[in-house]
């Protein structure tokens, strides 16, 4: 057998996404694909903003915004003008599109369809009032921090 | 480069097994390539997606990600990772004579 077929990994990773813009959320899961594609035990934990990507209203209008974004080369004078968000998203969404990446929903259902296993901080969930029907079907539960680590214990934890 | 001989053939092949010319592959290769990874039967589902896999190839050059596998075919990714356990990406294409897909998604 090809050395890489040979042993079924025990590798885990465990991602906390903080962060509900549409660039963090998406390299997220681009890293959180490629584990379950690799036979990887995959632990989403999604906390503090983090946690639009599965709350159902917001989820598939997560935004990217280039104010205090030097990368995008726009002077924040310009990107605090309205509707140059929408314009970056609309831009960011098409090139991601190009390089074959779902929409945020179709993107984490495909995760989870893999085998990932998505978790919610019980602390941002209490603070922002939510309710379990506001979350994706696909989350499987509400985590305290240290269940979450518990959870963690033995593989990689990735924070974004 | 490495040769290996499959179905009774001299095969190229890279540095971690896969097909270094998908051209010398053929379809009686198939169900030895897939019990080398430990998937003992191809059903007509698997049948499915490696036609799919050579036929993109072929038009496009390169090995198609599970995303474009399942939008093509219709095969949910789910079923997907039941027809090639674990690493589904790369042991279809291994399976199908073709190099590791390169797309991240």
């Amino acid at each position: 057998m090809p050395p890489i077929f040979e042993e079924e990994t025990d590798r885990k990773i465990s991602i906390i996404v903080s962060k509900g813009t549409l660039d963090w959320v998406t390299a997220a899961f681009v890293i959180g694909n490629a584990a379950v594609s690799e036979g990887i035990e995959l632990h989403v934990f999604f906390t503090f903003y983090g946690m639009d990507a599965v709350i159902k209203k917001k989820m598939d209008h997560l935004k990217v915004t280039p104010v205090a974004n030097p990368s995008m080369g726009m002077p924040n004078l310009v990107g605090v003008l309205p509707g140059v968000t929408a314009m970056a998203t609309a831009m960011m969404k098409k090139q991601m599109a190009e390089q074959g990446v779902p929409p945020t929903k179709e993107f984490i259902q495909m995760v989870a369809d893999a085998g990932a296993h998505l978790h919610v901080c019980r602390m941002t969930f209490d603070m922002f009032g939510l309710t379990k029907d506001d979350l994706y079907e696909e989350v499987e539960d509400v985590l305290s921090a240290s269940d979450f680590l518990e959870l963690a214990e033995g593989g990689q934890i990735i924070f974004i | 480069m490495a040769t290996e001989l499959i179905a009774g053939r001299e095969i190229t092949v890279d540095e971690e097994g896969f097909f270094a010319d998908p051209s010398q592959w053929s379809e009686d290769m198939a169900e030895e390539l897939a019990k080398a990874i430990g998937i003992d039967e191809l059903t007509e589902d698997h049948w499915k997606v490696i036609r799919f896999l050579r036929k993109d190839f072929e038009e496009t050059g390169e090995t198609a990600t599970i995303r474009r596998v399942s939008t093509m075919t219709g095969i949910s990714t789910k079923q997907l990772y039941q027809l090639f356990p674990k690493k589904p990406a790369k042991k279809m294409a291994y399976i199908a004579g073709l190099p590791k897909p390169t797309g991240c998604v």
